[in-house]
């Protein structure tokens, strides 16, 4: 305990608790995507997904808590160190001009702010049924489509998940830096295995919304 | 090419001491050739205010080499300018054309405090070098030369790391004004070699701690450092410092000397 006390003091301790939680996220998020794609198989298949994950509420609350918790962790250290780094640069340049740093890298406060809404309004949605259409906690097939058919519920999805890949696009590769994860021969993969997983990511989710949209996936199927 | 006898409107950050409060004044100077260098413009510059009676514009500079690391300033958003892999002193006019607009600022971070105009007061990085970034050695004769084999590849890093003037381009350049290249460069050129083994990580764990308690900002990995640093240190340092950070703090001095205890068991 001491030791972990003593880790969280530096801001390089602040940045590993930041990409070892990133990183079980991901693991999470991408867990998520591919179970999700059972919606290409109709109601039977993911509704018995779901009720398989709802039979064992032991374990599905362990998870639900255990992934709050690492939220709770990131967006902390984020906050933390934000502060830091505004408190850092008080007075601020003209006009900076950037040579190397990306789109994401610098909207790393935007993309996680807007997951974190995101996160709260599809729990709302499909957990909790905070839903503007019908909505059963066993169909969970039907929720989905009824879900996508509103544009508006749509495009937030879209959304959220558009800001999803770009906060993976820089978070996959920082978190190999916060970690040490260095060597000459491997370090040109790095950027490619973050780009590869964050388009995986993205396109797997969008898929879904975009998909009902144009009728590809329909509650008769 | 830049034609001789440039024109050029310059706008400088004029600041008469750390408490005051600093603001762009812009001046002509006209005559400029492509062959000067960056400081040999504001040189012109500071004659032309003197000679009006004016306070000269107050820079840092020594070697107008591009070895001390002295010279420091952001000039149109870029620290040390726009040519890679160059201090300002070796910023030459060719760079710019005449009728040209230059945007002239410090440094600028908390940890740098600005003492007049662009010069800035870069003693943290002492304090951070005061923190770890020494070796132990035993007084007495010289060593031989070559007494402890080097493989070259580690050679050849430590002095990559090595190569760091600790201008502080790399904090002027990191939108979070983070310290981490000077720090992880003068942590791995150490740390690489057989002579600093003994401090490893201590020497990490006491320089990480002191950069933060200078108020530098922390890494968020855009590399904008990297891309301003005149002597291209890379930022695979900067992994390598948080992996031996890592080590620092996980492997506590008892378990440490547990594990040397076990390996000459
Ligand atoms: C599904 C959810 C999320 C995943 C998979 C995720 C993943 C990651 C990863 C892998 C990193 C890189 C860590 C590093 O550089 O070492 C990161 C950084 C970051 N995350 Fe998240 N994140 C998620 C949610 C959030 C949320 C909700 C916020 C809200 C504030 C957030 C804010 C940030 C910020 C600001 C950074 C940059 C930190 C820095 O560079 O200092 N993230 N994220
Ligand atoms: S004056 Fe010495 S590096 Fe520029």
């Amino acid at each position: 305990m001491q030791q972990v006390m003593r880790i969280t003091r530096t801001n390089v301790a602040l940045k590993v608790v930041m990409a070892l939680t990133g990183l079980l996220l991901f693991g999470f998020v991408v867990g998520h995507m591919l179970g999700n794609l059972q919606l290409y198989a109709g109601p039977e298949t993911i509704n018995g997904y779901a009720a398989l994950l709802k039979s064992m509420p032991g374990l599905l609350w362990a998870a639900r808590i255990g992934l709050l918790l690492l939220v709770v962790a990131h967006v902390v250290c984020a906050t933390i160190l934000a502060t830091r780094n505004a408190e850092a640069r008080s007075t601020p340049y003209r006009k900076p001009k950037h040579q190397r740093s990306t789109y994401a890298s610098r909207t790393m406060y935007w993309s996680g702010p807007i997951l974190a809404f995101y996160i709260v309004y599809h729990l709302a949605h499909l957990t909790f049924g905070f839903a503007p259409h019908e909505w059963s906690y066993t169909d969970v097939y039907s929720n989905v489509v009824l879900g996508f058919q509103q544009p508006l519920i749509a495009g937030i999805y879209i959304v959220g998940n558009l800001a999803l890949g770009i906060h993976l696009y820089h978070g996959l590769w920082s978190l190999c830096q916060s970690l040490g994860l260095s060597h000459p021969r491997y370090n040109r993969y790095r950027t490619m295995v973050a780009t590869a997983a964050a388009l995986v990511v993205t396109i797997g989710n969008i898929s879904f919304p975009i998909s009902v949209l144009l009728g590809v996936v329909t509650l008769a199927s | 090419m830049s034609q001789e006898n440039m024109k050029l409107t310059l706008h400088v950050w004029r600041q008469s001491g750390p408490q005051a409060d600093g603001f762009f004044e812009t001046h002509k100077v006209s005559d400029i050739s492509p062959h000067m260098s960056f400081l040999e413009m504001l040189d012109v510059l500071n004659e032309q205010l003197v000679e009006s009676g004016k306070d000269a514009v107050a820079f840092e500079h020594d070697c107008r080499e591009g070895i001390c690391g002295s010279c420091g300033m952001v000039v149109n958003g870029m620290a040390h300018g726009p040519q890679n892999l160059t201090t300002t002193c070796q910023l030459h006019m060719r760079q710019y054309k005449d009728g040209d607009e230059i945007w002239i600022e410090p440094w600028r971070a908390s940890a740098f405090p600005v003492l007049k105009d662009l010069v800035v007061e870069r003693a943290a990085f002492d304090r951070i070098i005061q923190a770890g970034g020494y070796v132990s050695v035993r007084t007495g004769s010289a060593p031989d030369a070559n007494e402890i084999a080097i493989p070259k590849r580690y050679a050849d890093s430590a002095m990559d790391a090595a190569a760091c003037i600790g201008c502080g381009a790399c904090v002027a350049a990191c939108p979070n004004a983070s310290a981490s290249l000077f720090t992880a460069a003068k942590v791995a050129h150490l740390g690489l070699l057989p002579q600093g083994q003994p401090e490893r990580l201590s020497r990490v764990a006491q320089m990480v701690m002191q950069h933060d308690l200078e108020g530098f900002g922390s890494c968020t990995n855009h590399g904008e450092c990297e891309a301003a640093c005149p002597k291209g240190i890379s930022i695979n340092f900067i992994a390598q410092m948080n992996r031996d950070y890592l080590k620092s703090q996980l492997l506590s001095a008892s378990s440490l000397t547990r594990k040397t205890a076990e390996k000459h068991a």
